[in-house]
Parts: structure tokens; sequence; C-alpha cells
């Protein structure tokens, strides 16, 4: 194998499997530790420069980071970095001041974003204090997007949206709410410098089944319901609810329904319950609020009597997987089942929907009637156009849209200096060596053997009483630092200096491990079947170092690494060393500059 | 200082033996030699060797002296017996254990200051005797706890850390060894462990005296240019005359060799040693042929390693006593005191 070049950022970014996973980058361990040493605020603003919105994140992120952690291959949970995420926001003080001002001197370039989601919220945040003219338009009365209409009370708060829209609001920039945009033409007629289009995938789809229309005082739309619940125009639902669909949003609709009036709640999903789209949480979440989940069942008809819906009528099927690993669905000619009930609401996927985007106006899209939107800048086919969140590739969640949002709003930086937008800047790595003494690092390498603790929860009688009252309660200190120690510390890299070593071979002695191993170079494959121990996750990158006197290799497997440092702790010749490896993606000029 | 106590967590896809244990089971507490240190290899390669041998960490007793390789068994079978003894007075407190229960396996270990210094007596004698055990001598040539006066196994002519040189010979255990009848005596290095762990695992299945001398640098005190016991010095005069491939007897022998370099050498107790020849000349079953070979390298610098002698008979204490096979601390009064009748009997054939 070649030896690992470990000045490239992205080798030792990828060790830190949770920031690598992170859409937005966040650095994670170091958040963790600041949390760890009660710098609750710093943390805050760590998270605050990476994922815009720390607080909203620390409650409703898909945390792509969980199932990456390293944690998780060593023992059965990973960390749980989302809900610490919340610690630092829950703790921190007032962090107003911290935060960048409002541009003493605007730049003359003025940029439009349509919708007032978290994706034009992250670009008019990287924008705005560079001197950016930045108007938000949105259909709502108030910012925030589907954050604010989508997702229930109870799961975020309104304080914690209000408090992190305003930090972004108060930089100066113009919010035109209940605004609706209806022409790109008229939009770019206005000559704006850029526009960026964050507008979400705002249309539920429907499901076209006998019954639907008489029966339609009933059946509701699920995003749509969510979003009237949330602004007070329904508050009221039918004691038996059957919620159609698999992903959060029928999650939260169930969850809703219950607060409503819902005694007898029930989700039925086509698939099977392990491939259902909503987080394992939340399907738990629902569970635990005496919502049976039924699967493998799928919508025939609406069944009604005098207008008046009575019930749905479903078919069961089975999974079967062709040779591909596709997967069908096929009935199982058992008769079908019928779940009577008073209303339905249906949730069973959103669509992206430009209707307002003239499609002559420059702007192109692929056969899916999606635009063409280039993953790297965001960049639509038209010069200033750019797109992020859910409008730029269908329904994903808030994190991609931070990131979305992160990277165009470099984009339209760089277009409005006149640059090149397809050049990137690189991201900025600090390294430092964490050795202080013989046996004493500047962080905590002890490994707890703790299992994750769980969060604690508002009892269920008076949760289920108020559909504003928050369900999780967060940790609290106590609970929040034992979790934090938790942490790996994945960012505190294994560093190797092969000139230094003597092959006394104690790291391989010490390591609790078997990551290290030194032995005769060879192909990768080869190499992994020769190692300590077997390094099967393929994923996972071999650290391969020379210079040694033997003219064998070092060949380390960053699998299961606890970055213990005891390799380190151990070399009577500093050929290891532990070091802090801080990654921190460049955003746009100025919101750099602001970074805690 | 602080240590940081090694995580219990371990790799996931850790290979287990006949007894469910992981590698890690066969650990002890975290070393506190010095960073580096020759000797954790060596405790390295014995839970290697007890790991793979599937050994029930109670069966075995580790006794050593004193010195920072009478430390090590603290390192290696937090579950087995152990007897930190007085300096030089490993062998006879292994002897008296060992006459007691002959039902353990011995693991003496011991350093060039604890056997060749203060105890030079008692390390003849316990091989002499033929005491059924593993000799290890974590032979590094320096005193280290004391910071770094040459030892009895320095070479003439190397030189200490400061710069003086010896001006003393030097023991050679091995060849000691191979004199006063040891029935397997080895040497080998703690930077390799390939070649040491199936080294240790054979002395194990041994049945009688088996010593193993391993060079082991002492990173602080002799790890330096004009050391004969530094790594470099060391890798750079290793003359391995065989590399032993260990088997035993239940496992089938499937690999292939090609011919004449591989000589299948039956153990006492049923155990095969496939021995991969590096020296074609080299006979491991000649004692006299063994040691002028050794003293031949010796002149020329070379520190030669592998197995250097397995005797084709061997025999050990109990054997040289006759003793009944029941270990002596197993026997009852009944057996131990057979009454009257039987002292009348054996005075008689006293007079």
């Amino acid at each position: 194998m070649k030896t690992t070049d470990i000045s490239a950022p992205d080798y030792f970014h990828k060790v830190v499997d949770c920031q690598w996973a992170c859409p937005a980058h966040t650095p994670v361990p170091e958040y963790i530790r600041l949390i760890a040493a009660g710098r609750y605020s710093d943390a805050y603003m760590v998270n605050w420069h990476s994922n815009v919105f720390p607080g909203i994140l620390g409650r409703t992120c898909d945390r792509p980071c969980e199932p990456a952690c390293r944690r998780g291959r060593v023992e059965k949970e990973p960390v749980a970095i989302c809900r610490l995420k919340r610690v630092a926001a829950d703790f921190k003080d007032d962090i107003r001041s911290r935060l960048p001002k409002p541009a003493a001197q605007k730049n003359g370039k003025r940029i439009a974003l349509v919708g007032g989601g978290p994706a034009s919220l992250a670009v008019a945040r990287d924008l705005a204090p560079m001197g950016y003219d930045c108007v938000v338009f949105d259909q709502d009365p108030q910012s925030g997007g589907m954050m604010r209409t989508q997702i229930p009370k109870f799961r975020l708060p309104e304080s914690v949206l209000d408090e992190e829209c305003q930090y972004i609001l108060n930089l100066g920039i113009e919010f035109i709410g209940g605004k609706r945009i209806d022409s790109m033409k008229a939009l770019l007629a206005e000559n704006f410098d850029a526009i960026f289009v964050g507008c979400g995938a705002p249309r539920g789809r429907d499901l076209d089944i006998p019954g639907r229309q008489e029966a339609k005082e009933h059946i509701h739309i699920g995003i749509d319901w969510l979003s009237s619940v949330s602004f007070g125009h329904i508050n009221s639902i039918g004691k038996h609810v059957v919620v159609l669909g698999g992903g959060n949003t029928a999650m939260d609709c169930c969850r809703s329904s219950r607060r409503l009036g819902g005694e007898e709640v029930k989700v039925v999903v086509r698939s099977g319950f392990e491939e259902m789209k909503a987080s394992p949480w939340e399907k738990e979440d629902a569970m635990h609020e005496d919502i049976p989940i039924f699967n493998f069942l799928v919508p025939k008809e609406f069944t009604h009597e005098d207008g008046k819906l009575t019930g749905v009528l479903f078919e069961k099927v089975k999974a079967e997987y062709d040779a591909k690993g596709r997967r069908k669905l096929i009935p199982t000619g058992e008769p079908d089942e019928r779940f009577p009930c008073d209303d339905v609401l249906v949730a069973v996927g959103q669509e992206n929907a430009f209707p307002w985007i003239e499609r002559d106006c420059g702007i192109e899209f692929d056969k899916w009637d999606m635009p063409k939107v280039d993953p790297k800048t965001m960049a639509s086919t038209h010069a200033k156009v750019f797109f992020g969140g859910d409008a730029a590739f269908g329904p994903k969640n808030i994190i991609w849209a931070v990131a979305h949002g992160h990277d165009a709003a470099i984009s339209i930086d760089r277009l409005c200096r006149g640059e090149d937008i397809n050049v990137r800047p690189p991201p900025q790595v600090a390294v430092s060596s964490q050795k202080m003494g013989i046996h004493e690092w500047s962080y905590d390498n002890e490994i707890t053997l703790d299992k994750r603790y769980r969060v604690p929860h508002r009892e269920k009688i008076l949760a289920l009483r108020d559909i504003k009252a928050e369900v999780e309660l967060g940790y609290d200190v106590e609970l929040a630092l034992k979790e934090a120690d938790r942490c790996l510390n994945c960012d505190v890299q294994t560093v190797f200096t092969g000139q230094l070593c003597i092959e006394c071979d104690a790291c391989v002695d010490i390591c609790p491990m078997d990551c290290i191993t030194f032995t005769q170079n060879g192909e990768e494959a080869d190499l992994r079947s020769r190692l300590q121990a077997p390094a099967k996750t393929l994923t996972q990158d071999l650290y391969v170092a020379n210079d040694l006197k033997t003219g064998r290799v070092m060949v380390k497997d960053e699998d299961v690494c606890l970055h213990c440092g005891l390799c380190a702790e151990r070399c009577p010749t500093g050929a290891w060393d532990m070091q802090k490896y801080l990654i921190d993606m460049t955003l746009a000029e100025q919101a750099c500059q602001s970074k805690a | 200082m602080t240590y940081v106590v090694k995580p219990k967590f371990h790799h996931p896809e850790l290979p287990k033996n006949e007894l469910g244990y992981t590698h890690r089971d066969y650990e002890g507490a975290v070393s506190t030699l010095c960073a580096g240190c020759g000797h954790d290899s060596i405790t390295a390669s014995i839970i290697e060797a007890c790991f793979e041998l599937s050994v029930e960490p109670h069966r075995v007793a580790k006794i050593s002296g004193i010195g920072c390789s009478s430390k090590t068994p603290t390192y290696f079978l937090g579950n087995s017996h152990g007897f930190n003894s007085v300096h030089g007075r490993m062998p006879s407190v292994l002897t008296g254990a060992n006459l007691a229960n002959r039902d353990l396996i011995y693991l003496g270990v011991s350093g060039d200051g604890d056997s060749a210094s203060i105890g030079f007596g008692q390390f003849a004698h316990a091989l002499r005797r033929g005491v059924n055990m593993v000799y290890i001598v974590e032979n590094n040539g320096v005193y280290g706890l004391t910071k770094g006066q040459f030892s009895a196994t320095a070479d003439r002519g190397s030189k200490s850390k400061r710069g003086v040189t010896n001006t003393d010979n030097a023991i050679d255990m091995v060849g000691i060894a191979l004199q006063i009848g040891a029935s397997f005596v080895a040497r080998s290095f703690s930077g390799d462990k390939k070649q040491l762990t199936p080294l240790i695992k054979a002395a194990i299945e041994h049945q009688g005296a088996a010593f193993i001398d391993v060079i082991s640098p002492c990173v602080a005190f002799n790890n330096h240019a004009g050391s004969t016991k530094s790594f470099d010095y060391v890798r750079e005069h290793n003359e391995a005359v065989n590399f032993l491939d260990f088997m035993s007897d239940r496992m089938p022998i499937t690999v292939d060799y090609a011919p004449g370099t591989v000589e299948m050498v039956e153990q006492h107790d049923g155990t095969i040693l496939a021995l991969r020849k590096l020296n074609a000349e080299y006979d491991v079953h000649d004692r006299e042929a063994a040691m002028s070979f050794l003293h031949q390298y010796a002149a020329k610098g070379q520190i030669v390693t592998g197995l250097l002698y397995v005797a084709q008979e061997s025999e050990d204490l109990h054997g040289h006593l006759n003793t009944v096979e029941t270990p002596l601390n197993a026997l009852s009064a009944k057996e131990l005191c057979p009454g009257s009748a039987a002292l009348e009997k054996i005075n008689a054939s006293l007079r």
C-alpha cells in the first residue's frame, strides 16, 4: 500500500467519523469537550458557527453523526451527540454579544432569498455580516419555514425557534413575511445580484384511492394539517385517527393527534417496520405514547357513509426481493383489513413544486421536474439563481439545508466578487500536540465504560395534555457530563513519525484494541488480513507509515481506535504523538472571522 | 504520574481460544516499566503463548525474584498464582513449589542480575536438577533499576551509556544452560515475537528444564551505540538458526514444506515441533555441537537465536526422585502416614 498522506485534510477528517458524517461538518468532539469543561457558551458558538441552529438541531436533527460514531463500533450505542448539542444550547449564557454585528457598511449587493426556512436563513447568516443586503420572502408571517410549520411544539418549543431565527434576523436582514413569490421572472426583473431558492418541498403527496373525494372532509394532508395545527387554525381531531405513512411527518401527525383529542391513534405503513423512513427514536417515542404501528398494509379504499368517513380498508402484503435486491410488495391473499376511524392523516411523502418558476426563465429542470442543481456550488443553470434545502434535491432534513446554505453563500459571495464559483475554499486545519507531560495529555484520555444515558422525558399524562409541552426535558448537568465523557475524542489523532521509531513494539503491546501492526508492506486486501486483529471495516482507512529501520511498515487500522493515547504514552521516543486535528469548513469569509 | 487504566474494551473481532478467552483475558496489571522496555514485549509474548495454548490461568504459577524483569509477572496472567521471591531465589522457591504440586505449569521469570549474579548458583542448580519449568531470563545486560551499571551478561568491550568500556568477561547463560544439562535451550529477542512466542509455547509443553535467554533491550540505559544489547545491534547481529512453527499433537500437520527445510521434533508428551531450518548444518539434538557453534559465532560478534537444543529424551526432577503421580500437596494423612506396621517394615529393611 502507498503510505498515508496525513497532511491531506480529508484523511484525519474521516477519522472523526461524526464530523465527517455531518453535512455541515460540525466539530463534534471539540464541542463535547467544551461541554465537559462546563463551557456551554463556547460549545454553543462552535455549533452556531457550523450548523447555525444548535438549539433547534439539538432537538430535531436527523443525526447522521450518531450511526457514524466510533463508539457504536466499540460498544452497543453511539454517544448522544444530538442531545449534547441541546445541552450546549440549554445551559449557555447570553451569547448575543458574541454574535456577528450587522455590517457597518453595506457592500451594495442585494440578495433575494425565497422561503424563510433553515436554508435561506443559513445563507443570510453567512452573507449579511459581510455587507450583503439580504431580503427574505416567506408566505408565512414568521420565519423558520418547516421548522415552524411542520415540527410540533412538543418537540421544538417556539421560544427556541424564535431565539435562533432572531439571532439571524438581527444581523440586518430584511424579512418580508406573508409574501408569496409567484413569479421567478418578476423576481429576476427586480435586479437582485443573486437569488437563493430555499422554499422547501411544500406539497404533501395525496392518496388517490376510492372514497378520497367523498370523504375528503375528514382526510387531511399531513404537512398541511401540521402547519394548521402550528398556527392554531386546528385544535381538535376525532377520537379515532388513522395516520398513513411511515416517515417522521407521520410520527409528528400521530403524536399531535394524541394531544388534540385522538384517543385511539394508529399508524399504518405499507412497508415493514425496519424499512420505515422515520428515525428509530421517533418511532419509539410514538409507541411510547400508546400509538401502535401496523406494517405491510397498503391502503385500498376510504370507506364512508353519507359523505362521512368511516374507516380505511387495507390490503395485506409481504415483501419480496428480486435478484437485484429490489423490494416488491406482494399481496398475501389474506382478507383485507379495515380500520374504522373518524379522521385520516395522509403523510405518505412530500414533493417539490415550482409552479412559480417559469420554465423559460433560464432555469433548467430535469426529467423529474426538479431544477438542475450543482451539488457542490448549489448553482442552477441560471447564473444568478441558487437552490438549497429541500428545494434543491427533495426532502432531506435541517442539517442538510444548513450545509447547502453555507455552500450557496460561498458561491453567491464569489459570484458577486466576480470569481469562479467552482473554486472552493479549502478547509481550515489546526494541528496541535496534546502532550503535556510523560503521562499527561490536555484531553481526558481515560475511557469510560458507561452505556448511553437516556434523556429524561416529561411524564406521559402531562405531556399528552398540552401540545406545547416539550416531551424531552433534556439532560441535566450531571447526565450531560456523564454522557460527554463517553466521547472518544476521535479528533485527537494518533500521529506516527517513522524516523523516530525504534520498533520496540511497546505500542503494539499496549493498544487495547489491537489496532497497530508492524509488518511487511503489501496490497491493501492482503495487509488487512495480516494485522493484529482483522480489519474488516473497509470504509475505515489503514494508516500506513514507513521510514522504519527494518524496512517494515507501521499499519494502524483506524476502525476501533479509542484515541486513548496509550500508544503515545508507552512510546519511548515520541514516534507516536496525540495531536488534535481541528478541521473547520471555510464559510463565506466574514462568518469565519466571527468564529468564537 | 497519572497512568490511564488500559480500557476494558477490546476489538470486536478478537479471536477466542478453546476456553472462550481472548488474549486480553491473559493480561495482568498495566506495566510500570519504562516506556519501550523490551520486557513488556516478552510479557506480550507470554500472554500470546498462553492464549494460543488455551492454558487455564489457574494452572499456572509464575515465580520471580527481584529486578525489572521480576516485576513483569504482575503484568501478565492476572488470574494465575504468583510468588515474587527474594533476589536470586526464584529457582529454589519454584523448585519447592514444583515438588509440592507437580500439576501446575511453572513460569520462572528472572533477569540477568537475578540469575547471572546474585542467583547464579540457584540458576545452575535448578537446571541441573531438571525441574520441570520454563526459565525465562529477560537479559538486558545492565542493572536497570540502579540506573545502568554493567551486569554479568554485558559483553566485554561493550560500552555503557556514559561511554565506559566493560572490561569483565560476560557470562553466556545459554552456554551454561547447555553445559549443566537443561533439556530445552533457546535464545530469542524481545523485538521478534514471531520467533519468541512459539519458543515459549514449546517450552511450556516441554517436560523438563526449559531455558530461554531473551535479549531484551533496556531502552533507558542500554540502547545506545556501543551496546551489544540494543535494538539495532541485536537486529544487525542476529543469527537465527531455525524458526519454530509450534504444533501440538491435537492439530494435524497440514503445511507443506519443501523437503529438507523442516524438521519435525516430537517432544516427550507427544507434541510436535515443526522446526524450519535456517542453517542447514545446525543439529538441534547435538549438545556439544551446539556449544561449539555458539562459541564460534560469539567470537564473530554474532548472536545465535532460535531453538538451540532439545533433548531427545527428557526426564524431570520428579522422574529422578521417583515421586508419586499425585501431587504431594494432594496426599492425605492416610497416605502420608501409613501406620506403625509400615514403619516397622521400613525400619527392618534398614537393619
